[in-house]
């Protein structure tokens, strides 16, 4: 953990304001926020914890908890949702064992989370797996596509 | 570039002494649909008969988004100068098009394009997207080629207040959706003390249902950082941002290519193209968060703030980024720049209406026929978008209304479709141009649904910073959600007009004052459908699930017995050979046995 932090560090030690691209650096390095690596960067930097929390819970991107092997992500802008993500959603919900808020699977294979618009709205509806963009989408073809992730992805 | 190879196998010797030139749609929605291995099995297919070489990426070319997504995997051949454009291809369609088309010479007809992709097309009047989808992003050699930075050469010999002149002798108008006056914002930045100056591109286009600036970016990123170039001398800035959403991650790694590309050839750095102007621009990526596609939350942003928005004035132009004169211009509004000081602004105010000058990129989704993006003069008529170059509705639907604006805009219905498109009327209307979304939709969408997804959308991403949009909104919500769930009382539509005509004259900043927007348009056009769903407890679209009416139609039941089987409520009686009765007081309007009955008999 050290090394990371401190190459991320070096790299915007000369920069204003960098906390939030510090924070991005992060996910991409852990695949979340972890709270040690945050106090790090405060002593580091001198800036209060507070502030990354701040920064951190007010931007969508981030994530506070550890998040699944696999991101599944489903697009709820306007084209989709006129073309039907709702049900999409709903299934892929369904297949992935989701409950009430829950958004990554107990075994931590699968990591669901909306986002308002990719922008690829001629596809809508579009799905999101692990940075691969599939479109036109329905809830039958979601839930095959997410076979294609292993039958051990799935919560029981 | 002329090819010729040897075909080994059962054809023998055979030169193919033709220019052959191949392009691919590689934008977002051309890979979603896989052209990404349509280009490998090209590559494969041209090597394995001898074709090799030269072929591999100069032959084989990478484009940008041409806008027509509906009909993707496009790819145009192109021998000798003659284009075949080809849609819906598949990988595996590619060995049979080699085969006939390339080495035979007879283009497979039934897969080619129709007359209805030239309508599509030659309707619009390209000015940005014109070299989307002819040439190599990826290749800052393609660029200038096409005569890219001519722009920024042109207005690097002028002096910074004749570029100024020019923009505003253009008329050019902010793309981002407010449509104010480029020129003149520029005017208040280079007459504000204060250094340095920034410039600052705003790619964190977060209207859902838009995308232009990300394929503008995709398709052609060196006319956006040509722009910045312009307008970084215009306003005295040395350093540009280019503030993006992370939910673009191709549209970003074409920037950062053109970055290097551009400042390796020295037009971006100290003294660019030997003009005694040093420009710099750097990438900052968003985190997530709608508002900071708003001025100065954005700026917040970049300054590693969360990204409240302050109130103006001061004005960014005068205070900030740092506290320091800064302009911040949409994607397409820089990437219009090189045509105007390439082409001159006559040329660009003869485009266009009255008030509103030049084209306007739009993406066009929904119900309708041909997805996509298209670019059209300002002025052109929604009845003109929609079915001429829009071909008509999906399924020969009933068109109902357009949503134009994103979440701050507001609904168009079919008796205004004749309306000219530009930043004045829509406002009259109701709505706003917005970027540049325009959703449409059909008979079977609910009004009041669409009212509360966009409230929820507006409401999920308000800041929280002022009480009019943190509680106002929540509380807008809360009604429409009502309504929506078959819990409409008396008077909530008139407590909506209230309360939206309240939070649009308080709140802070634009996100507030256009938050109520979609709601304010669909009462007012289609105030009968918010009646029924209070009045009545029906929705007319039957998209509300608590609203929803399931009846079986007898005359189509075939008396399967599927729906009885679904039911999970038992509302449903059936016996074998009989037709399936409902019982509306059981029905719990799940929709299991409308999935379930294959067909169709149950409404």
């Amino acid at each position: 953990m050290l090394e990371e932090c401190k190459r991320i560090l070096k790299k915007y030690l000369a920069e204003k304001g960098s906390i939030i691209s510090i924070l991005q650096d992060v996910q991409d390095n852990f695949g979340y926020i972890p709270e040690d690596v945050v106090f790090w960067f405060s002593d580091a930097l001198n800036i209060p914890a507070s502030d990354f929390y701040g920064v951190a819970t007010f931007y969508a991107q981030f994530c506070l908890k550890p998040r699944g092997k696999n991101i599944v992500t489903a697009c709820c802008g306007t084209a989709c949702h006129v073309k039907g993500s709702g049900p999409m959603i709903s299934r892929i919900r369904a297949d992935l064992g989701l409950e009430g808020e829950e958004d990554t699977t107990g075994d931590n294979q699968f990591t669901f989370e909306n986002v308002a618009c990719v922008g690829a709205c001629s596809i809508a509806p579009v799905l999101i797996i692990n940075k691969k963009v599939y479109g036109n989408m329905s809830p039958e073809k979601a839930s095959n596509v997410l076979k294609e992730f292993g039958e051990e992805g799935r919560a029981s | 570039m002329t090819i010729t190879g040897t075909n080994k196998g059962h054809l023998g010797k055979k030169a193919l002494e033709k220019d052959l030139v191949i392009r691919v749609c590689v934008g977002t929605g051309g890979l979603a649909a896989g052209s990404g291995e349509v280009i490998e099995r090209f590559i494969g297919e041209l090597g394995n008969r001898g074709l090799r070489g030269e072929i591999e990426q100069k032959c084989v070319n990478k484009t940008g988004c041409r806008g027509f997504c509906a009909r993707d995997v496009l790819v145009d051949v192109i021998l000798d100068g003659d284009i075949s454009t080809y849609q819906f291809i598949k990988p595996d369609m590619v060995s049979r098009i080699v085969e006939d088309h390339i080495i035979n010479g007879s283009p497979i007809k039934e897969w080619l394009v129709g007359p209805d992709y030239h309508v599509f097309h030659d309707k619009q009047t390209k000015v940005l997207l014109k070299q989307c989808g002819q040439i190599d992003p990826e290749d800052i050699n393609a660029y200038t080629a096409i005569g890219g930075y001519e722009g920024a050469r042109k207005a690097l010999a002028l002096t910074p207040f004749e570029v100024i002149e020019e923009v505003k002798a253009a008329g050019l108008r902010g793309r981002g959706g407010a449509g104010f006056f480029t020129g003149l914002k520029w005017d208040f930045c280079s007459t504000s003390r204060g250094t340095p100056k920034y410039i600052i591109c705003n790619a964190d286009e977060g209207d859902p249902g838009a995308f232009m600036d990300r394929s503008v970016i995709e398709g052609n990123p060196h006319s956006v950082l040509e722009g910045m170039m312009i307008a970084g001398y215009a306003i005295g800035a040395n350093h540009g941002f280019i503030y993006i959403r992370a939910e673009y991650p191709l549209a970003i790694s074409r920037l950062e290519t053109a970055i290097a590309q551009a400042t390796e050839k020295g037009l971006i750095g100290k003294n660019i193209i030997g003009s005694g102007f040093d420009f710099d621009i750097k990438i900052k990526k968003g985190a997530g968060a709608f508002i900071c596609g708003e001025e100065t939350a954005l700026i917040a942003s970049i300054e590693g703030k969360r990204g409240l928005p302050r109130t103006k004035p001061p004005f960014p132009a005068h205070k900030g980024l740092w506290g320091k004169p800064t302009v911040i211009n949409n994607v397409e509004t820089l990437a219009n720049l090189p045509a105007i000081l390439t082409k001159g602004s006559e040329w660009y105010a003869s485009i266009g209406s009255e008030q509103s000058k030049g084209t306007k990129v739009f993406a066009l989704t929904g119900k309708i026929k041909n997805t996509g993006l298209i670019e059209v003069p300002m002025g052109i008529s929604l009845k003109e978008i929609i079915y001429e170059i829009g071909g008509g509705m999906e399924r020969n639907r009933k068109f109902k209304a357009v949503q134009t604006g994103g979440p701050s805009g507001g609904c168009i219905p079919a008796s205004h479709i004749d309306m000219p498109v530009d930043y004045e009327s829509l406002i009259r209307i109701g709505s706003m141009m917005g970027s540049g979304g325009m959703v449409v939709m059909d008979d079977t969408t609910c009004m009041v649904d669409m009212a509360r997804f966009f409230l929820s959308f507006t409401q999920n991403e308000s800041c929280g910073k002022c009480t009019p949009c943190r509680i106002g909104t929540k509380r807008m919500l809360e009604i429409l959600t009502r309504i929506t769930e078959g819990k409409g009382k008396e008077g909530d539509i008139e407590l909506l007009i209230e309360l939206g005509t309240d939070i649009k004259l308080s709140s802070l900043c634009g996100l507030g004052m256009s938050a109520p927007n979609p709601v304010l348009s669909t009462i007012h056009f289609f105030r009968d459908e918010y009646e029924a769903h209070i009045r009545e407890g029906i929705c007319p679209a039957n998209v509300c699930k608590a609203l929803r009416q399931y009846v079986i139609n007898a005359e189509k039941c075939k008396k399967c017995g599927k729906c009885f089987k679904a039911c999970p409520a038992g509302a449903i009686a059936w016996k074998p050979k009989q037709t399936a009765t409902l019982d509306k007081t059981k029905c719990i309007k799940c929709g299991a046995c409308y999935e379930a009955c294959p067909f169709s008999s149950i409404m």
